[in-house]
Parts: C-alpha cells; sequence; structure tokens
C-alpha cells in the first residue's frame, strides 16, 4: 500500500448521503467550449445540475460603452460566432432605427440572403455537434462539407469566413456580385437533395430516434418561464419567431411557414431545425427572385451621433430571439448596450428540464439545446 | 525426427507467431480504422507519415512509448497497474485456440470454444479493475457500465453458441469447420437453412454479431469509452502505454471475435467454391473471411450513433435473449425430429 494523503484518507469512510457530484467541464468533450456543469448523481440519475457560466466572459456590454457606435460593430459578430450576420444585423439595425438611417431595398435584401444563408450554417454545426455528442462523429464531416460552400460564398462578400462584419449602418460594406447571386442559386439547388440525405441517413435512423424522442420533454410554461426563444420554444409547440411577431428588414415580403412541433422532446427540437433550413432555402429563393437592383449604401453622417432615447431591436438568430437595446446620450459613444441573448436562456432551463435524466439523456438535452458558449457569457 | 515437432520449438513458434500477428493488427487494424474512416467522412485519413500513411502505426506506437508512465495520487497501485495486463492476457491465449489453417493452430483443444469463452468473459474483470482503482468518478461509471452490458450480452452469446454446438456436437474448432466442409452453402450460416435443422440461422449470426459488438465494447455499444458522456470512461486515468495496451486488446478481441464468427458460421479455412482449398489456401481463405467481417465492425462504428445505455440493456433482455432462446428451443426440436425421423 502507499502512503496516501490525508485529504484522500477522508473520505474513504464513504460520502454522508448516497450522492455525488460530478464534475462536467469547463474541458469535457460534450461541453462544446467551456461550460461548465456541476452535476449531483445518484448512481447514473441526475438530481440536480447547476451550469456555472463565465469561463470566457468578455464585457461585451461594457465594451459597448466606451467606444464608438461603428468601432463596437465587430464586437456583435463574436458574441455567437456561429450567426453572426443575425447579430450585426440586430446591432445595425438598433442603430438605424434610432438614427433614422434609410436603408436602401437592395441592402436588404442582400442582408436577408445572407443572414439565411448563416442560419443554414449554423444549424449545419448544430447538427453535426449534436451527431457526435450521440457517438455518430460521421454526419458533422458531411455537414462541414455543405457548410464549406456556405462559408465561401459569404468569404467571397465581405472577406470573413467566421464572424462577419458585413452589415453597415445604412447598407452593406460591399455589393453582392454576380458570382455570389449565382452561387446563392447553385446552393439552393444543392440542398434539398443534401437534405433528404440527411433525413433518410440519420433522422430515420432507429438509434438516433431512440436517443432523442421522449428525452428532455419541455413544456411550453416551462419556455416561456426561463424566456427560451428560437427552436427551442418552436420545438415545445408555440409558434414564436421574430421574423413574423416582431417583423423586421423585409421579411414580410416572403412566404415562409414557422416550424413547430408540440412534442417539447429533443427530437422536436431536432425536427424544427431541419424544417427551418427548407425554410430558409424558400427565403433565399425569393430573396433571390425579387432583389431589386440600386445602392446598396444609404446616407450616413460621417460622424454618427444618435438622438438621446432608449431603442430596441431583435432579431431571429439561430438560436432564438436575439435583442440589443441601446441607451444613447446624444454622444458619439453609447450610453448602455444591453445584450439579451438566447442561449443564456435557453440554458438557463436545463436545470429544470434535466432533473431526474441520466447523463446521456442529459447530454442528448444539452445538445438539443444548440448552445453557443461565448453566446452565453458575453 | 523432424526439429519442428520438438513441443518446446513449436511452443516458441507459435508464442512469436501470435504476438506478431497481435502486434501487427492492433497496429495496422487502427491505420486500417482511421483510412475507411477517412473514406467513409469523405476526407484522406493519415497520409503523411509514409506512402499512404503506412508508417503511422510507427508513429503512433513510438509516441506512446515515448510518454511518461504515470501514476496517479491516490489510486489503488495494484489493481492499476494489473489491469492492462489482464485486458491483454485473455485474448492472446484464446487465440491459441484458433486455427487459422487445418495445421495451422498452435494447440487443437477439443475444449477449445469453452477456452474461448470462459477466458473472454475475465475482459470484462479488467476494465472494472481498471475503472474501480484509477479513482476517477467517470471511470467507475463506465466501469459499472461495462459489467452490467457484458453481463447482459453475454447470455445471448452463449445461447447463441449453444445453439451451434447442438449442431456440431463438438467443441473443437478445428471439427466444427471440418463439418462445413464443401462449398458456402455448407457454412453453418446457410446449412441450417436447407437442412432444415435451424432456419433462422442467419438471425443467429446477426446476435451474434451484435453481441459481439457489445462484447469488445465497439460503437454503437461503445459504453466502456463513450467519449461525448464520460471522457475516456474506464481509461480516463491511463496514460502512455497504459492506455496503448487497452487500446491493442480492443483490436486483439475484434480479431478474436472475427475469428470465432469466421469458424462458427463462414466455414473458417474452407473455401466457399470447394476448389482452391490446402494448406496455403486455407489461412488465405480464413484471412479474408476474417478482415471482410472486422471491415464490417468498423463500418458499423462510423455510421451509427451510440446506443443509449438502458435501450442497450432493454435490446438484451427484451428482445436479443427471447430471440435466442427461441432459436435455440426451434433447433433442438429440429435437430431431435431430424433424428428421429
Amino acid at each position: 500500500m502507499i502512503a496516501q494523503p490525508e485529504s484522500l484518507q477522508s473520505d474513504r469512510r464513504g460520502p454522508p448521503q448516497e450522492t455525488f457530484v460530478l464534475n462536467l467541464g469547463p474541458q469535457h468533450p460534450a461541453a462544446h467550449g467551456v461550460l461548465r456543469v456541476l452535476m449531483t448523481m445518484d448512481g447514473e440519475w441526475i438530481t440536480r445540475a447547476e451550469p456555472v457560466i463565465g469561463y470566457i466572459h468578455r464585457m461585451h456590454e461594457k465594451m459597448g460603452e466606451n467606444r464608438s457606435w461603428a468601432k463596437f460593430l465587430p464586437n456583435t459578430s463574436r458574441i455567437d460566432y456561429l450567426s453572426a450576420m443575425h447579430y450585426t444585423h440586430a446591432f445595425v439595425g438598433a442603430v438605424e432605427r434610432a438614427a433614422k438611417i434609410e436603408v436602401p431595398p437592395r441592402a436588404e435584401y442582400i442582408r436577408v440572403i445572407t443572414s439565411e444563408l448563416n442560419r443554414i450554417a449554423s444549424h449545419m454545426v448544430w447538427w453535426g455537434a449534436l451527431l457526435s455528442d450521440l457517438g455518430g462523429l460521421t454526419p458533422f464531416l458531411y455537414a462541414f462539407d455543405d457548410r464549406e460552400m456556405i462559408l465561401d460564398l459569404l468569404e467571397g462578400l465581405c472577406g470573413a469566413r467566421l464572424t462577419y462584419c458585413y452589415y453597415r449602418f445604412g447598407g452593406l460594406y460591399n455589393d453582392a456580385d454576380d458570382d455570389f447571386l449565382r452561387g446563392a442559386r447553385a446552393f439552393v439547388k444543392h440542398m434539398p437533395p443534401r437534405l433528404k440525405m440527411y433525413r433518410d441517413l440519420v433522422t430515420d435512423n432507429i438509434i438516433l430516434r431512440k436517443r432523442l424522442e421522449k428525452i428532455g420533454p419541455i413544456s411550453a410554461d416551462m419556455c416561456r418561464k426561463y424566456g427560451a426563444t428560437g427552436p427551442v420554444i418552436r420545438g415545445s409547440g408555440v409558434a414564436y419567431d421574430v421574423r413574423k411577431v416582431e417583423p423586421y428588414s423585409v421579411y414580410p415580403k416572403f412566404d415562409f411557414l414557422v416550424p413547430t412541433f408540440p412534442e417539447g422532446d429533443s427530437m422536436a427540437r431536432y425536427l424544427v431545425r431541419m424544417a427551418e433550413m427548407e425554410q430558409s432555402l424558400r427565403i433565399i429563393d425569393q430573396a433571390l427572385d425579387q432583389i431589386p437592383a440600386g445602392p446598396f449604401q444609404g446616407k450616413v453622417p460621417r460622424v454618427l451621433r444618435v438622438p438621446p432615447g432608449d431603442y430596441c431591436y431583435a432579431v431571429e438568430a439561430a438560436r432564438g430571439r436575439f435583442m440589443v437595446r441601446i441607451v444613447s446620450d446624444g454622444k458619439d459613444v453609447p450610453y448602455r448596450v444591453k445584450l439579451r441573448t438566447p442561449s443564456f436562456s435557453n440554458l438557463s432551463l436545463f436545470e429544470e428540464a434535466s432533473r431526474g435524466m441520466i447523463l446521456p439523456d442529459a447530454l442528448a438535452l444539452l445538445g438539443s439545446l444548440d448552445l453557443v458558449i461565448p453566446d452565453i457569457d458575453r | 525426427m523432424n526439429f519442428l515437432n520438438l513441443e518446446p520449438v513449436r511452443l516458441l513458434l507459435y508464442l512469436v507467431g501470435i504476438c506478431g500477428f497481435v502486434g501487427f493488427n492492433a497496429a495496422y487494424l487502427v491505420l486500417a480504422e482511421r483510412k475507411i474512416a477517412g473514406r467513409v467522412q469523405r476526407r484522406p485519413g493519415p497520409n503523411e507519415a509514409g506512402v499512404g500513411g503506412w508508417m503511422q502505426p510507427f508513429a503512433d506506437v513510438g509516441k506512446l512509448f515515448a510518454k511518461q508512465v504515470m501514476i496517479p495520487p491516490g489510486v489503488d497501485v495494484l489493481l492499476y497497474c494489473a489491469a492492462p495486463l489482464m485486458v491483454m492476457a485473455p485474448p492472446l491465449i484464446c487465440l491459441v485456440t484458433v486455427p487459422f489453417g487445418e495445421a495451422l493452430v498452435a494447440r487443437n483443444i477439443n475444449l477449445g470454444l469453452l477456452l474461448v469463452f470462459s477466458l473472454g468473459s475475465i475482459n470484462v474483470m479488467a476494465l472494472l479493475f481498471g475503472g474501480w482503482a484509477s479513482r476517477n468518478k467517470y471511470a467507475v461509471i463506465s466501469a459499472a457500465r461495462v459489467v452490467s452490458q457484458n453481463v447482459a450480452y453475454e447470455i445471448p452469446m452463449l445461447l447463441v453458441v449453444i445453439t451451434i454446438l447442438m449442431a456440431t456436437g463438438t467443441m473443437d474448432l478445428n471439427e466444427i469447420i471440418r463439418q462445413q466442409a464443401g462449398g458456402f452453402w455448407n457454412w453453418n450460416i446457410l446449412k441450417g437453412v436447407w437442412t432444415l435443422t435451424n432456419p433462422l440461422m442467419p438471425v443467429t449470426f446477426v446476435i451474434f454479431f451484435i453481441c459481439m459488438l457489445a462484447e469488445t465494447n465497439r460503437a454503437p455499444f461503445d459504453m466502456a469509452e463513450a467519449e461525448s458522456e464520460l471522457v475516456a470512461g474506464a481509461f480516463t486515468e491511463y496514460g502512455g502505454m497504459g492506455f496503448g495496451v487497452f487500446f491493442m486488446a480492443e483490436y486483439t478481441n475484434i480479431v478474436l471475435g472475427c475469428s470465432l464468427a469466421t469458424v462458427l458460421f463462414f466455414g473458417g479455412w474452407q473455401s466457399p467454391i470447394g476448389v482452391l482449398s490446402g494448406p496455403i489456401w486455407g489461412p488465405v481463405w480464413f484471412l479474408v473471411k476474417l478482415y471482410a467481417l472486422i471491415f464490417m465492425v468498423i463500418w458499423v462504428r462510423w455510421t451509427f450513433p451510440r446506443t443509449q445505455f438502458y435501450g442497450l440493456l432493454n435490446l438484451s433482455w427484451k428482445i436479443l435473449i427471447p430471440i435466442s432462446l427461441f432459436t435455440l428451443l426451434l433447433s433442438g426440436a429440429l435437430i431431435t425430429l431430424t433424428r428421429v425421423l
């Protein structure tokens, strides 16, 4: 026998109660970043799961208070790096609403196209990551293959592949050239057969269905209680989509459905996102048909000063409702920037939803919430 | 007297031979797995070390050997160190009874099948020891899972083997193969169908294959490792060659399991068409069948997500055990019937 330190010997007597604490993360393969969950376990059953957040808190809100309106713009794309377009859109939209800047219609159409492309790319990452959480590593590579086409398209527009800063106050950084429009059309054609293949190979797989169906049910009431939005609340049967209930940009001009599934289990959230990709393709298709010619940038003063006041702008990001609230005191720097991020609310319900689940199911639930950790921590 | 027939020489030759075979397989099956995974996932796989990555196993093993063997504080040193040995030794011993060709068998034991299954169960104990001794919560959870998983899957597997035994009437692996001579329709997987001794033999093979995946802790039943849940399961606290040995044992177990499937269902070293048999072609046929099965094992891993743990146990207790019991009953009844008639 080797000599053991005092601390190790002491708990040889056994824990005072039957439960133990399992520390999941901050470096855990299923945490997708630096999320830490303290799980009080009774065997393999979770009695309480407490998320510990803040490992990559970067003070984005505070940063908003000490730099000019335009200089904060690149920050927004770093909050949720997977749906950067939506986040920039919300900030740009808030400032445009506050300073009453006109945006030319062509710019709005291109914003919608790029936002929806970004949504598909984000859902692809979620899809691959969820499947790799469930132990199937192959779909990840397939998803990234298709996502690559989107990234190439968006790179052609603004040079960035992930943290785009493409939208500017009153318009865009760059006009969409013919290459992009042709590429987007090709992508809209390319994607439906791929989605069918995903359905045949993965969605209909019996192991996947057993892993997700009836696992982690979340009621619509629980969603409301914690402020969960996006595919999470739509997977609980509530047709809440910012694009429909608080229409922004040119979304009212397009015909698209808000997919909802009433079951509230992980499979419902899975199916919502798969259906959303199809709807996004429909929106892109219509936008490409209707896109008008014209300028891509409206008139914006050289030094932007936002009139004093309190302004909001919400968008439907890939994970749910992202809202920017800005308070201005008339200077060239915001007085306060409040970021309402969807992942934060979606994670909040994990504690209640995971009670009484076993560990692999809880991780399937965590995967179905589609969390981006920087989006939680900001 | 032939020098090669001397007992010590024979022993040494087979010892070296089996170690070489196992070492080669463990090293190159890892490469094959990574190459096939790459192929499945539309990427090239390892291709930097040597042409087509053939040097990759040397790089991997070199890296593992270069790592310091660490014993974390607080572990049960004896069990912690013994577990990798215990996981590696049983499949090595079991390979002694596997006939690669009619004459190419280290020890022709007339209870070979029994030996394989009795030693095969030690594998579970090794994982339990390793997980328990590691003093890590993930490892302990994994160890508990491995035990219940292996208990659940040992039963249908043994029921399947009894079904085969009733048809063959012997536990001598070489004798089982000899009975399957003449062509692929005489292999056990098909023989029962047209001789009506056990028309459900293909189903029996599927059960055997599923159980083999579960027994070797391979995806989609890799509860012991379950990297997205339990980090690395029972091996979480192992590093360097300690981990390497667990890894090698996994592949050795796959080789052993697929060898058994080849012997029991696919006629071992028998030629599928009746010609091209003999001491040279026998081992060739055996290896072809063996690697085809191993390919299936790898293919399954990279296609399916992992099953949920309780789903896994339900599959065994509620589906596989009743079906295998039924086939056992059916085959017993039919064999008796054909004897009476």
